[in-house]
């Protein structure tokens, strides 16, 4: 079989004179997490749809778990999970009948179907709520019954399109650990984030997205390396000292520097690490410009992302919660 | 939460390929979406209140209130005169609840999930269908005793009384196959109910619901006897042997065929409309 869980070739997508997708690639081994990353807009969501079969595609080709995406669809869903921003459960129903009416959908017969929703609601914690309505749970509660009626059948590949945004660091964690469950059992993963620490942390290689395309593919180690290696930051005391600290890092360090006004943090990627830490030290000393901190550290994917598009992910694209539109116009 | 995926359900199921295998799945999962509205009916009951309490209130009103000045065409009780009009009624203002309901699965993922489950990709609109058909008998029911309770009867034995609750029930599958096209043509819950409510009103007003299309004027007369409404509420004053059968114009002596053929073209043109909305949220 192919060893490629996810495949994609040059999926292309339109909205009339918009393209959403333009000649996009990605191949996801079985077993691993692939991160998305960019930001609103980038067109993340939209390749997901499409290999969820939920969108069609005007140009390249598809598989997923060894099914062509177009021509296959009944097959892919059949071994398919998927977990949207939006929870995806009927409001309506209590947590309990949520799992029980997916289970039957599913194809599980009724008694497996009730065995299966029980099992789920102790696995994700939802016991004490099971027979409450889904459209009173808290957004972590309704993210985890989500995602645990994504697994009402053992999914082979489990899509995740911002399984964090708008939950707090606690529900986060929670949800990252069921997603590293998930692939130490076996499954294929592919993960949409906005957020650079999320890619981070669970990806083992990462596509970033800019405008419908793939900028650039790798480990998060391979694209940290992409920028220039190590640099320099210094937090000065007065933001008023900041243009001539710009001036100084201009003048000892390899790349342009780059200046945060809001938090008086300047920081520049440096050649030599010993050589420029210690030059900038003393010619901020000889300035007389008061620092509050100052050291040395790995470029973060968030820089990455800077140098590959000349945003960053938050910045770009439209605000994030933009209202969803089921029909694209 | 180590063990969070696996279990002892069994591997990804063959998706049916047979044809038959294929009815067989579409009747199951239709059947589980039937009972997933009949859930919503049960856990939220405060809007089926509603839905009964306009047409109580529409008998009481008009039966007791404007009634008194109301004349009946060829004499009669026109509270026996309204009562078929009050059923019709309410089987139109399934509209809004059918519209809506589908409109708000639409504004949510829920209906992203199902789409990209294996499950019959009918049983979304099968399963809206059967369950507001269930809803209606219900109603209907309700609406029966509270007509007997008013003095209306049927007076032409049991036979031919069900045979009028049958020709409503096929009217409200129409209105479903209606209120799901136009749900997926505008899936948004407040719009819909916008441009629905205005629009069920005077669709009851220019019918023979309240008033005996001969009284009124003659253009307005002819609008109303080939409202699809008249046809139902005709029909089933005929064979509920109630008042008020109307003059001798071609759709008031052929209610019964209208009653069939009216809602028979409405579902044949909505529900193909529908499904290929349905499939073109894919787009």
């Amino acid at each position: 079989m192919t060893a490629f869980e996810v495949r994609a070739e040059g999926l292309g997508k339109r909205y009339g004179p918009t393209r959403a997708l333009d000649s996009f690639d990605l191949a996801v081994p079985t077993g691993t997490v692939h991160g998305l990353l960019g930001p609103n807009g980038a067109g993340k969501t939209t390749a997901v749809r499409i290999l969820a079969t939920l969108l069609r595609f005007d140009a390249g080709r598809a598989t997923v778990a060894g099914f062509d995406v177009a021509r296959q669809p009944d097959e892919v869903r059949a071994r398919i999970g998927l977990t949207g921003q939006y929870a995806a459960v009927d409001e309506t129903l209590s947590g309990r009948q949520n799992l029980e009416m997916f289970g039957r959908l599913s194809g599980l017969g009724g008694r497996a179907a009730r065995r299966r929703a029980t099992e789920l609601l102790g696995q994700f914690g939802l016991d004490g709520a099971a027979n409450r309505s889904a459209g009173g749970y808290s957004g972590g509660m309704r993210r985890r019954l989500d995602l645990a009626a994504s697994l009402v059948r053992p999914p082979r590949v489990l899509f995740l399109d911002e399984p964090t945004t708008g939950l707090d660091p606690r529900s986060r964690n929670q949800v990252w650990d069921i997603v590293r469950a998930l692939v130490a059992d076996g499954a294929t993963v592919l993960l949409t984030t906005q957020y650079l620490e999320e890619a981070d942390q669970l990806a083992d290689r990462i596509s970033m997205i800019d405008a419908g395309r793939v900028v650039a593919e790798g480990t998060p180690d391979e694209l940290k390396s992409m920028i220039d290696g190590d640099r320099i930051e210094v937090v000065v005391r007065d933001a008023a000292d900041l243009p001539r600290a710009e001036g100084i890092f201009a003048r000892i360090c390899a790349g342009k520097p780059e200046c945060d006004p809001e938090l008086r943090r300047i920081s520049a990627p440096v050649a030599d690490r010993v050589a420029g830490l210690i030059g900038v030290v003393q010619a901020l000393r000889d300035a007389g410009i008061a620092v509050e901190d100052i050291g040395l550290r790995r470029a973060t994917l968030d820089e990455a992302f800077l140098h590959l598009t000349g945003r960053r992910p938050e910045e770009a694209g439209e605000p994030v919660g933009a209202v969803r539109k089921v029909v694209p116009a | 939460m180590t063990t969070a995926t696996r279990s002892a359900v069994p591997a990804p199921p063959v998706s049916a390929r047979t044809p038959l295998a294929r009815l067989r799945r579409a009747i199951v999962d239709g059947w589980t979406m039937t009972r997933r509205n009949m859930t919503h009916v049960v856990r939220a009951p405060e809007e089926l209140i509603l839905y009964f309490s306009l047409p109580i209130m529409f008998v009481l009103v008009f039966g007791y209130v404007f009634g008194s000045g109301m004349q009946v065409p060829g004499g009669g009780n026109y509270r026996e005169f309204l009562l078929p009009g009050i059923f019709v009624m309410t089987m139109l203002n399934g509209l809004g609840a059918t519209a809506s309901g589908v409109a708000f699965d639409l504004s949510r993922g829920v209906v992203d999930r199902f789409r990209s489950m294996s499950m019959a990709r009918s049983a979304l609109m099968t399963g809206r269908s059967a369950a507001d058909l269930l809803r209606a008998l219900l109603e209907m029911s309700t609406l029966l005793v509270c007509g007997l309770l008013v003095g209306w009867q049927w007076r032409d034995g049991v036979g031919r009384a069900l045979l009028a609750v049958g020709l409503l029930l096929l009217l409200r599958v129409a209105i479903t196959w209606l209120g799901i096209y136009l749900a997926l043509l505008v899936p948004n819950p407040d719009t819909v109910s916008v441009i629905v409510f205005p629009a069920v009103f005077p669709l009851t007003a220019l019918s023979n619901v309240f008033v005996s299309p001969d009284l009124m004027p003659r253009w307005l007369g002819a609008i109303s006897e080939w409202n699809p409404l008249s046809a139902t509420v005709a029909a089933t004053r005929q064979l509920f042997g109630n008042p008020g059968l109307g003059a001798d114009s071609w759709p008031a002596e052929h209610a019964l065929l209208l009653a069939v053929a009216w809602p028979v073209l409405l579902i044949a043109t909505f529900a193909p409309l529908a499904v290929r909305r349905y499939q073109r949220l894919s787009r």
